[in-house]
């Protein structure tokens, strides 16, 4: 039997699609018997669906160095007019 | 009221993320997203001394950027922006079924509910994201919004899987707290 913390972890896994086969057969039978557990899986399917539900965009990390960069230079510029 | 400050130098870090997604739906278009973003944070600097203080940082570089949509459409001449001065209430004007209330959308129809719903959702995600520490915000989003692979994502910051799934959870118990009060709770 696995421990809540571990169960954690695999439900976390698998929001991701990464907890294997075996690690998905524990985690079912851990919430057979752990209501804690339970309740907390289904929060935490709840959470990754309105994620897809909101369909976030996010700007890559590079593109926003670049516009800090672009800042910075006006910035450094003062407000023009 | 307080007087409220702006503060250019948190821009990127704060609202980027929030405007682009913002400007993508209505644009449809990554790299024209992009740009307008930039335009607005630009804008935004050059007009900060006009900034009066009454309403919060969010909330004014929303208004530009909703500005530089509309100037978007106008400039590229397109059917939304001619919507602006072409009233004709249907492509058969002065048929029969030409009143407005004969026109008006079916309220079976929820589409349009559902994206402004889901628009709301994904703001009140990116605020609780704004709220977490600045690692477990770095995780999360590499993770659920760039779908990056655990490995990557390592590399990348440098930590090992366990370390990553114990800040991804502190992430997501964090979320599921935040989302709870400012979304779940607001609603009727």
């Amino acid at each position: 039997m696995i421990s809540c913390d571990q169960a954690a972890t695999i439900c976390h896994k698998n929001q991701y699609r990464e907890a294997s086969l075996g690690e998905r057969l524990r985690l079912w039978a851990h919430l057979l018997v752990c209501r804690h557990c339970a309740r907390f899986s289904r929060k935490n399917s709840r959470l990754t669906d309105l994620c897809n539900q909101a369909s976030l965009h996010v700007l890559p990390e590079q593109e926003k160095e670049k516009l800090k960069r672009r800042l910075e230079k006006e910035q450094g510029q003062g407000p023009a007019s | 009221m307080p007087k409220r400050e702006l503060h250019p130098d948190q821009w990127v870090d704060r609202y980027a993320d929030y405007l682009y997604n913002y400007a993508v739906v209505r644009v449809n278009d990554e790299e024209l997203a992009r740009d307008l973003v930039q335009e607005t944070f630009v804008a935004g600097l050059q007009s900060a001394p006009n900034f009066k203080g009454d309403a919060a940082e969010r909330t004014w570089l929303i208004a530009i950027l909703k500005r530089k949509v509309i100037d978007h459409y106008r400039k590229s001449n397109t059917f939304k922006g001619q919507a602006e001065v072409r009233m004709n209430f249907s492509p058969q004007s002065g048929q029969e079924g030409d009143w407005l209330e004969e026109m008006a959308a079916d309220p079976e129809s929820l589409r349009e509910n559902d994206t402004i719903e889901n628009e709301e959702l994904g703001w009140a995600i990116q605020e609780c994201i704004g709220r977490l520490p600045k690692k477990q915000a770095q995780v999360f989003t590499m993770k659920t919004m760039r779908g990056m692979r655990t490995e990557d994502v390592c590399k990348e910051l440098d930590i090992n899987p366990s370390n990553l799934w114990v800040i991804v959870h502190r992430a997501r118990t964090s979320l599921m707290g935040c989302l709870n009060e400012i979304w779940f709770k607001q609603a009727p």
